[in-house]
């Protein structure tokens, strides 16, 4: 018996999503042909756009089908570097936030090595962005700005950013704002309407949908050079055949946890302040990252704890081999977990961040998998810290 | 019993993990990366561990169909089996490194952690043999495939940690059997070629990296006598023995071929001369492991000095805190910093740290 508490990693699909994916493989036409075969796929397209849409409080026309978040955030980036930057070479710069996704840092980064200059924000200790090192930056280098990327939440431990703020500040310096929202639609009221984010990123696979299909949501207007180049879908903004089948399942599985939204999130914060509540009585030296969940400003799913002593990979391993799936909620290059580069951002000291697991539940999470994982925490945290940190000086072989 | 499976994406360890397995034991597998600038792929054969040796382990996992992790071990691999290596080549001595991971890593660091976190046992594709004899005293042996035999490089575990060390390929007759084995099974790495060289030096250019980690010291290449005969760019390109790249423009005086006799990292010259002044007839070792309780005694056996050497009838005892072996006949070219490892039949006896040659 499995318990899976990744879901911030993939989730799993919805029924109803899957069964309406089949239905729509059962059919055969390119949503580019002419012919009524091409139209009828088309037409699937075209009202899953609406329909997710409807979702965001966005309009249709606003949103470009990618192959999922990744896709999405390149395109953004560089994307608007490439339009902003061309068309005015001063506007040189690239803000994001320090505490990004891979998918938007490393796109900024390689930027850099085109001529960009990539500025890292600073955030705070619950990882918040540094709203006063934004505006100083702005103010200094406001008209030098191509583009700013925050994220809507942090995929790691949780914090919501204070992206009303952002936007208000860039935008007095004609600076776009983008916002990976990745982690954040389906977990929090993500409406366009309310907020003047200049570009969206989303993705199925974190809501219930299938992984490899996504979307970026851009603001009318809003000059994009293309990533991809080709039959010039997506009004030439991201060419490739239209996924008749992955649109299907995204919009449906966006208007599923989007009307679910208000019971789930309650549903969830309750069983992830039971978590963190029983993590902290068992193992009084855990620390909680992010911000404290009484805040209300963090994700309402998850729960990133640091274990003073322990290795992420033996925590992980010891997890695993008691049936809970878990993450040390950080990237893996080469298969081998590093100290989070988010927690770095947050002051967090190497050995500290090298002890992490991430909890993250979903739609069906419950109360048994918390207390699988309070089960096993006493053990594993024991295990693990008689293991050691593998960074630890060598001892003398006697 | 609950075994870790160190895995390093060659066929050995898939093979020897696949017959934990089939042992009915509980096998979990584990890559060690233990290099912190690993390239993506495979260079041809040489060094290993690489991102695609990491995926060959990880499907060897899969069709094993146990548990796959990876496990980071480079910080304590760069502060003692590199730094080891670079230590011992300044100091005028032969590392040798696969030993040295024997003694840190594999069977400490690893064996520690895996211990920990609840394993009874550590399983590899080494070749060699552990027996359990009715005294309960376990016993390390030579593999049956006396040509992939390593328990010359293993002896420095001691009896301890052999009693937490399973090496299933033990009793293979020979390497083919083992590829034989590994494509009946289905594992991809099948045909996979063996890794040689340093697993820590990707491009097999040891020189390159000696001269990267410790830099050119020119100095004097000198003549048994003290005469200067040539010029080095760095002692540490030389071992004890060697005969090629000294470089020395002139032939020497009797026509002979000269060998290196000695490195001295104290005045930065390397001493050559002729074959004869070569000859060791015994040596003091340092660090020893002794399977056997240690003795005052003569024990007579057979030494192994080289890994896949042959090995030499000798005597050794315990004297001075150290090991002193007597060979009965002369060896040529033995440079302190190898390792010895003192043989009763098939069984390992005794393991040290050469320290000092005896040249008469």
């Amino acid at each position: 018996m499995t318990h899976y508490l990744d879901h911030a990693a993939t989730t799993p699909v919805h029924p109803l999503v899957a069964e309406a994916m089949v239905a729509e493989l059962a059919r055969v036409g390119n949503p580019s042909s002419v012919h009524a075969p091409g139209r009828a796929a088309r037409r699937a397209v075209e009202e899953s756009r609406e329909r997710l849409a409807a979702t965001l409080g966005a309009r249709p026309s606003e949103v470009v089908w990618t192959s999922g978040g990744t896709e999405a955030d390149n395109l953004a980036v560089k994307g608007l570097w490439w339009a902003r930057h061309g068309a005015d070479p001063r506007r040189i710069r690239v803000l994001v936030s320090a505490v990004e996704h891979h998918a938007v840092l490393d796109p900024a980064r390689w930027l850099a090595t085109q001529g960009a200059d990539v500025v890292e924000l600073p955030v705070h200790p619950d990882g918040a962005l540094d709203l006063d090192a934004l505006a100083a930056e702005l103010s200094e280098h406001g008209d030098r700005v191509a583009l700013v990327s925050v994220m809507w939440a942090n995929n790691e431990i949780g914090t919501v950013q204070p992206l009303a703020e952002v936007v208000e500040l860039a935008h007095a310096h004609g600076v776009p704002v983008h916002t990976d929202a990745v982690q954040a639609f389906g977990h929090l009221p993500v409406d366009l309407r309310a907020i003047a984010v200049d570009a969206v990123t989303i993705s199925a696979h974190k809501l219930g949908g299938p992984v490899g299909v996504g979307a970026l949501v851009a603001r009318r207007g809003l000059e994009l050079v293309p990533v991809l180049h080709g039959g010039g879908q997506e009004r030439s903004v991201r060419s490739g055949t239209l996924d008749a089948v992955g649109s299907v399942g995204m919009a449906l599985a966006a208007e599923l946890a989007v009307a679910d939204l208000p019971t789930e999130a309650v549903r969830l914060a309750a069983l992830r302040d039971a978590l963190v509540d029983g993590a902290r009585r068992l193992v009084p030296d855990a620390v909680l990252r992010g911000p404290e969940p009484s805040t209300g400003r963090r994700l309402p799913h998850s729960a990133h704890l640091t274990f003073p002593g322990c290795e992420g990979d033996s925590l992980l391993y010891l997890m695993d081999s008691r049936g809970v799936a878990c993450s040390t909620g950080s990237a893996c290059a080469a298969g081998v977990p590093q100290p989070s580069h988010v927690l770095l951002a947050c002051g967090v000291d190497e050995a500290d961040a090298r002890g992490a697991l991430r909890f993250s539940l979903g739609r069906t999470s419950t109360a048994q998998d918390v207390e699988a994982v309070l089960a096993a925490l006493p053990e594993v945290v024991a295990r693990a810290k008689a293991a050691g940190l593998a960074s630890a000086p060598a001892r003398r072989v006697g | 019993m609950r075994v870790l499976a160190a895995l390093s994406g060659g066929v050995d360890s898939a093979v020897a993990a696949a017959r934990a397995v089939d042992a009915g034991h509980d096998v979990v597998g584990v890559h060690m990366a233990l290099s912190r600038s690993r390239a993506e792929h495979r260079t041809g054969s040489r060094g290993c561990c690489t991102i695609e040796d990491a995926s060959d382990a990880r499907r060897s996992a899969d069709v094993l169909g146990i548990g796959y992790y990876v496990w980071d071990l480079s910080e304590r691999f760069e502060e003692t089996v590199v730094a080891d290596f670079l230590s011992e080549y300044a100091a005028g001595r032969t590392p040798n490194p696969c030993v040295r991971c024997n003694e840190h890593i594999k069977f400490s660091a690893l064996l520690d952690k895996a211990t920990a976190l609840g394993f009874d046992a550590v399983c590899t594709g080494h070749y060699a043999r552990v027996e359990l004899p009715e005294d309960g005293r376990r016993s390390l042996h030579r593999a049956r495939d006396a040509a992939k035999d390593q328990s010359y490089v293993l002896a420095v575990m001691g009896p301890e940690r052999l009693a937490r060390a399973m090496f299933p390929l033990g009793t293979v007759a020979t390497k083919d059997d083992v590829r034989a084995e590994a494509a009946a099974r289905g594992l991809p790495v099948s045909a996979k070629p063996d890794s040689y060289d340093l697993c820590f030096v990707a491009d097999g250019d040891t020189q390159g990296f000696l001269r990267e980690r410790l830099g050119s010291t020119p100095g004097d290449v000198v003549d048994a006598d003290g005469a200067v005969v040539g010029r080095h760019d760095g002692a540490w390109a030389f071992t004890v023995g060697q005969r090629k790249g000294l470089g020395l423009g002139r032939p020497a005086a009797d026509g002979r071929p000269r060998y290196v006799l000695d490195v001295r990292p104290a005045t930065n010259t390397v001493v050559v001369g002729a074959a004869e002044l070569l000859s060791v007839t015994g040596l003091r070792g340092a660090d020893v492991v002794w399977f056997d309780p240690p003795s005052a005694g003569w024990t007579a056996g057979e030494v192994q000095l080289r890994a896949h050497g042959t090995p030499v009838p000798a005597r050794w005892r315990a004297a001075d805190g150290g090991l002193e072996v007597r060979l009965d006949r002369p060896v040529r070219g033995l440079a302190a910093g190898q390792s010895a490892v003192g043989y009763l039949g098939d069984r390992v006896a005794v393991q040290a740290t050469i320290d000092e040659v005896d040249r008469r």
